[in-house]
């Protein structure tokens, strides 16, 4: 049987689960020192002066360095990986000199011998700050008159950018029966992966060697930032890897600050040196996510069909631009505006803004949700405006199933999809009309009873190379994969591609052990090390499936060519002549005559007795580059009841059918679409990272900012439908981010359901107690009471 | 972050704990350590020592005395949560998670004064009274005593809590009603409720609060109305608490004495339902 479809357990549990699992933050070198990071205050501020000379006295204290140093040592700013025409780029430095533009931004290194001495010197490092008028909000920001961040930024303007038809949309509004229109604010998140960052940098005089240990879901893409861009040393100088990663949501794709200042630490104190973040300076330091603030409009004919949609959005890059900060409002969100909806015409305008805050970017979703969530709304707010049922409404407008490939107004061409049949399955699962009737008999008898739908789609395994390249990224967006059989037929995969919670061990080995006809045991998945591993892009963006496990499968099949060919030579038959079954060439119709993988793979190594002209050893590199992204999609469905008196929600069911394409494994399908829908629900619900006007983040820790737990969380019931890809060799789709993109607005669209009785048309996230009840009392201010 | 330097001593004796406070005016004890260590590791507490009463085995166990219970100031959430005494096991059972139960200790929580912990509500409730030591001897303080502000009691320096005494209170009902912050699990607001019915006549009444202000409180506006004859509704519909309300970013002051009317009436339905 094969592996690929079973609910394989996954291979990493055991030593995660028996605590074997080795972090950034286990690992100790020989005389490793530690490194505290001095930050700023303030989220606007001149440095005047920064006096190290006491914490240099301090016991145990080998280094403070400053923004000077780092200057003098030819440390140059933080990149940025995706280009935009009108971008601008106001240099982020690794370490302060002249101003600090956002709470936590770092001002100097301590490196002392212990964690301890170095936190209590990073306290004597006396610096002198002229605080300036700074802003944290986006519409301020924007305002004429605001304080401004950077002068290469006029007006804190980073980027303005469009896409779609302006024209096209006004003729389409024009001729609308209806337009529906919403404002609404995308609330900053925070991502709060279970292991706070860490970093341990080693430098090798003797060699001019640097080693980073780091949490990084893409290695390479560390090396070549922090080596090529940030330090300016060879690249080959510098090895990275990333151990076990405890989640990352998307926060640890991009260089920090602090990996360059430990790397500059380590090469001037000629010792490691490690740092591990505190939960605060994970709050305060890692890219924070979304952070929109949205005009929405949707034209609609007389018979419910969608026209048009317009949609202009401010969104907060925060202090500086992330690595691919540029890319996760623009196009990674105006081109998902046409949802699973056939949309004639569409045309988003964004403009980004920089306020004194946390940098924002990629967050498990990246863009996709902050698209879905303004479709799913609009669709709730006209379905209740033409007084039909919001299924109906979104069944009208479905791309059909025979429409694809299906090109949107704005600039991508769905792969595949059957959106109807994954709307219905959920449907039925929900018992979706016998709810619509049991919400009747509640509300007769004064229950709220809310019942929220979402049709999303994602788009992952963004692709081709060539033309993320023509939209701005600064990179390719392949995969690469090596595949090497050793002499006694086990088996190393080598991938680009990064698990830091995915289980790639697993899936990755169920592929290649189907391939190869080999058992799961046979099968080493090595990845997250630059030393180790061929040149690759990482994982991110659900990219893995479709474009890291498509590489695997081509050099599995460059491998067994290879092999096919020295099993044919053994058996004296031509490579056609043979057929590969259960680890055997075998050769056609000449039962028993047949050459075992393994012995193959010996001879392969041996090498007495390999066709003329081949090269000994069994192993093959592979590059993938899809010619298409992938669009997985489904339909969720949650229902809540709201209990007036409080404005408490209480999540009662949540439906997911999910389409990601054939599954290699349906326990981390579930797993995946799981962890996404709780921490989109947590977005509806609970979370929410929350500056003051001074620009001091005030959820800075687990007594303010609301993480998700068990008891917020029904059962998840499941459902799936199986669309193939045409676009890579499996099939399949990512599923990482599915569940995030798809569950807030299903969640928000049942509270504000369940609302409709009192005439609450729309609440921003989170949807927290006292906000709904204030909502209930402004409209009715008897029935709260 | 690591908490500043600090000595750390464990004494064998309550005696020699009191000692030790007196000689080092700026120690502070030890027990589940559920408060004082966070604070210590964001270095908003430096002390320089750190008195350990955690295995004090005098400061320990429930037992009963004088007609009434003695709870040590070491029991912790999680054996209160298994006891058999009026109203603090329902107010045990939703502090923290089960490993916050497992170490932290009532004194700890009574003696930090938080004023969204869980527990001053219910010694209001209770009219409990808490067993100081200091140098000078043990004294009695009536909870109503106790509770001085935001982090505030009436113990003196260098007296420790050494448990506190609870009435039996036969025949009463009780309940605990909390509405839980959704990031730090305590008290938005928590009102506590003890009943004593004869019948269809309310013999007794105490409602204690927390959460809502910046310290514990008796609703002794609601006990007037319902001793008067009214309703829990009734009671509690437009009751106004005698001190001004805390406001956060979850809950403002006019959110919360909603929440407050709303919780005193539901502890007392629920109290009343036996």
């Amino acid at each position: 049987m094969p592996y690929v479809g079973q609910a394989v357990k996954r291979k990493e549990d055991y030593r995660f689960l028996t605590g074997r699992g080795v972090y950034t933050d286990d690992l100790t070198l020989p005389g490793m020192v530690h490194a505290a990071f001095v930050r700023s205050p303030y989220a606007h501020a001149r440095i005047r002066a920064i006096r190290t000379e006491a914490a240099l006295k301090a016991p145990g204290v080998l280094a403070v360095l400053t923004g000077e140093d780092f200057a003098r040592e030819g440390v140059k700013p933080m990149p940025v990986g995706w280009l935009l025409p009108t971008l601008k780029i106001p240099p982020r430095p690794v370490v302060a000199r002249d101003e600090v533009h956002h709470v936590g931004e770092i001002v100097a290194v301590v490196v002392a011998e212990t964690r301890a001495q170095a936190e209590d010197a990073a306290l004597l490092v006396e610096v002198e700050y002229e605080p300036l008028p700074g802003v944290a909000d986006l519409r301020k920001a924007v305002a004429p008159g605001a304080p401004e961040l950077h002068p290469e930024a006029p007006g804190n303007v980073a980027f303005t950018w469009e896409i779609g038809d302006e024209k096209a949309v006004e003729e389409a509004f024009a001729k609308a029966h209806k337009v529906v229109r919403l404002s609404l604010r995308q609330q900053r998140l925070i991502p709060n992966a279970i292991e706070p960052r860490a970093s341990l940098a080693a430098y090798n005089p003797g060699t001019g060697e640097y080693t980073l240990y780091t949490t990084s879901q893409n290695p390479h893409v560390h090396r070549l930032m922090h080596a090529a861009f940030i330090l300016g040393i060879p690249e080959h100088k510098l090895r990275v890897v990333a151990p076990d990663v405890g989640g990352a949501f998307g926060s640890k794709i991009f260089p920090y600050p602090e990996e360059a200042a430990v790397l500059v630490a380590a090469r001037r104190v000629g010792r490691p040196v490690k740092w591990a973040a505190r939960r605060t300076e994970s709050f305060l330091m890692d890219a924070h996510g979304r952070d929109h603030e949205t005009e929405a409009e949707m034209a609609f004919d007389a018979e419910g069909r969608v026209l048009g949609l317009r949609v202009r959005t401010l969104a907060n890059m925060g202090a500086y631009l992330s690595l691919f900060a540029p890319a996760i409002p623009t196009y990674l969100y105006g081109t998902l505006l046409s949802g699973q909806y056939r949309i004639p015409a569409i045309y988003c305008h964004v403009t980004g803004v920089f306020t004194n805050t946390t940098p924002v970017d990629a967050y498990r979703g990246a863009g996709r949700p902050e698209a879905s969530y303004i479709l799913e709304r609009l669709m709730d707010l006209a379905a209740e405006e033409f007084g039909v049922d919001p299924a109906d409404l979104r069944r009208k407008n479905f791309i059909p199933k025979d429409a694809f490939p299906y090109a949107t107004p704005v600039a991508l061409v769905y792969d595949s999809g059957n959106y109807e049949e994954a709307f219905q399955k959920a449907l039925e699962l929900a018992d979706y009309w016998n709810l619509r009737k049991e919400q009747a008999e509640l509300r007769a008898k004064g229950r709220y009873l809310g019942i929220g739908l979402s049709c999303y789609i994602e788009a992952c395994g963004i692709a081709p190379s060539k033309v993320v390249g023509q939209l701005g990224a600064q990179a390719g967006l392949w995969e690469s994969a090596l595949v090497r059989v050793a002499p006694t037929g086990k088996v190393e995969v080598y991938t680009g591609s990064h698990s830091h919670g995915q289980g790639h061990e697993t899936a990755f080995s169920q592929v290649v052990a189907d391939l190869l006809g080999v058992s799961l045991e046979d099968v080493e998945i090595v990845h997250g090390d630059t030393g180790r591993i061929p040149f690759g892009m990482g994982t991110y963006g659900s990219r893995s499936a479709p474009v890291g496990l498509s590489a695997v499968v081509r050099a599995v099949e460059k491998v067994l060519d290879k092999a096919r060919r020295i099993a044919a030579h053994l058996l004296e038959v031509a490579p056609e002549d043979l057929e590969y079954r259960e680890g055997r060439f075998e050769v056609k119709g000449v039962p028993g005559k047949a050459k075992g993988f393994q012995e193959v793979a010996l001879q392969a190594y041996l090498a007495h007795n390999l066709p003329e002209g081949m090269e000994p050893g069994l192993e093959a590199t592979a590059f993938f580059d899809p010619s298409n992204f992938v669009f997985p999609f489904g339909t969720h469905v949650a229902v809540v009841e709201v209990f007036p008196e409080t404005g408490e929600v209480k999540l009662l069911r949540y439906v997911a059918v999910d389409d990601c394409g054939p599954q290699i494994n349906p326990l981390l399908v579930k797993g995946q679409v799981e962890g996404g829908v709780v921490q989109g629900i947590a977005q509806a619900l609970l979370e929410e990272g929350v500056y003051d006007e001074n620009g001091q983040l005030l959820t800075t820790s687990y007594m303010e900012y609301a993480m998700p737990r068990a008891a917020h969380i029904p059962r998840i019931e499941h459902g799936y439908t199986v669309t193939p890809s045409p676009v890579n060799p499996l099939g399949v789709k990512g599923i990482g981010e599915a569940g995030t993109i798809a569950a807030a607005q299903a969640v928000v669209n049942a509270v504000m359901d369940a609302l409709k009785p009192f005439g609450v048309r729309h609440l921003d996230m989170p949807l927290t107690p006292e906000k709904i009840w204030r909502a209930i009392r402004e409209k009715t201010p008897v029935a709260a009471d | 972050m690591y908490p500043a330097n600090f000595r750390y001593i464990r004494p064998q004796s309550l005696d020699e704990a009191i000692r030790l406070l007196e000689e080092n005016p700026e120690a502070k004890l030890l027990a589940g350590g559920h408060s004082l260590i966070p604070a210590m590791k964001l270095r908003l507490a430096t002390p320089p020592l750190l008195v350990d009463i955690g295995r004090l085995s005098e400061l320990r166990g429930i037992r009963e005395e004088d007609g009434a219970y003695f709870v040590g100031a070491l029991t912790t959430h999680a054996e209160l949560e298994r006891s058999s005494l009026p109203l603090l096991p329902l107010v045990a059972k939703v502090i923290g998670d089960p490993m916050v139960r497992n170490l932290g200790t009532i004194g700890g929580s009574l003696a930090h004064a938080d004023p969204a912990a869980d527990y001053p509500a219910a010694v209001l409730a209770l009219e409990a009274e808490i067993l100081a030591k200091g140098p000078r001897g043990e004294r009695w303080i009536p909870a109503r005593d106790f509770f001085q502000g935001m982090f505030q009691t009436a113990l003196a320096p260098s007296e420790v809590l050494v448990g506190l005494r609870v009435p039996k209170l036969p025949g009463y009902r009780f309940a605990y009603e909390k509405f839980l912050h959704p990031a730090s699990g305590y008290a938005v607001v928590g009102v506590a409720a003890a009943v004593l019915q004869e019948g269809e006549a309310l013999k007794d009444v105490r409602l204690g609060a927390t959460g809502a202000a910046y310290g514990p409180f008796r609703l002794e506006g609601v006990e007037a109305a319902l001793k008067g004859g009214a309703g829990p509704e009734e009671a509690t519909r437009s009751y106004t608490p005698p001190v001004s309300l805390a406001e956060d970013r979850f809950a403002s002051a006019e959110y919360r004495l909603h929440l407050l009317r709303v919780l005193a009436r539901r502890a007392l339905e629920k109290a009343l339902a036996g």
